[in-house]
């Protein structure tokens, strides 16, 4: 048997409502798997951020979710448009989020400066036109 | 400090969550910005918010805050209401402004946590 489990999601496109649900169905396995709670609440900020970013900019996409004993692995897919200046895209405060994503409570700029706070390793490869993966992992212990 | 506490000082009343009146509360923040509330993970256990949809209890439910309070009346739908009962996040609605709220509690012993620092 092996020690490493897969997990699929995909996020829906324009579906501000549902944007989440993913993360949470996460959050509640690694619950059940009796993983640390600081561990647990990394991965979600992390992989819920990421969510949203897709739901706000990208149509939506999938998210593959790999456990393993060391280590959690968030792998987030997406075809939208790209990330064009992935170094401003990394400052806490640029955004490029329309204004009524603002009045929903996000596009402050905080998305990505999250995702790479709360993972213990993160890489952004975007190719404008065709899309974008962000791939995050999170270590089991600190 | 109590939820039932935060009830009482803010003349707040229960949309969901009575039956948890008693859990402690330690730290507490005011932002209708989501992502600023997820910026700061520990110890937060207080949300005091005038955004009002889903994914406000999302983010509650993501930080592992046990409630929610709505300011300036606000209340919410019952997709929120039942998302709350499902993740077990009191929510309590006042008529205080954020500002008037956050004082107020502050005032009553509930801080906000340390300060930000890059």
């Amino acid at each position: 048997m092996s020690d490493t489990i897969t997990m699929t999601y995909e996020v829906p496109a324009d579906d501000f409502t549902r944007a989440g649900e993913a993360s949470s169905n996460v959050k509640s396995k690694l619950k059940k798997m009796g993983v640390d709670p600081d561990i647990i609440r990394k991965v979600s900020i992390a992989m819920y951020e990421g969510e949203i970013n897709m739901v706000i900019h990208a149509c939506g996409g999938t998210i593959d979710v790999i456990i393993s004993p060391e280590e959690i692995e968030m792998i987030l897919k997406d075809q939208g448009p790209g990330i064009e200046n992935i170094e401003l895209a990394m400052q806490a405060g640029y955004s490029t989020a329309p204004d009524n994503i603002r009045t929903l409570g996000f596009g402050a700029g905080m998305g990505l400066p999250n995702m790479k706070k709360y993972s213990d390793e993160m890489n952004i490869e975007s190719v404008l036109g065709v899309g974008t993966t962000v791939t995050m992992k999170v270590k089991m212990f600190e | 400090m109590t939820i039932d506490n935060i009830k009482e000082i803010l003349g707040a009343s229960y949309i969901v969550g009575e039956e948890w009146k008693d859990r402690e509360v330690h730290t507490a923040c005011g932002s209708d910005m989501m992502s600023d509330v997820l910026a700061f993970m520990k110890d937060q256990s207080v949300l005091l918010t005038g955004l009002c949809n889903l994914q406000v209890i999302r983010t509650c439910e993501m930080m592992d805050i046990i409630c929610i309070v709505f300011v300036r009346g606000k209340l919410p739908d019952d997709a929120m209401i039942n998302m709350a009962k499902e993740k077990e996040i009191a929510i309590l609605s006042t008529g205080h402004r954020m500002f008037s709220a956050c004082g107020v509690l502050y005032e009553k012993g509930l801080t906000g946590g340390p300060t930000y620092r890059e």
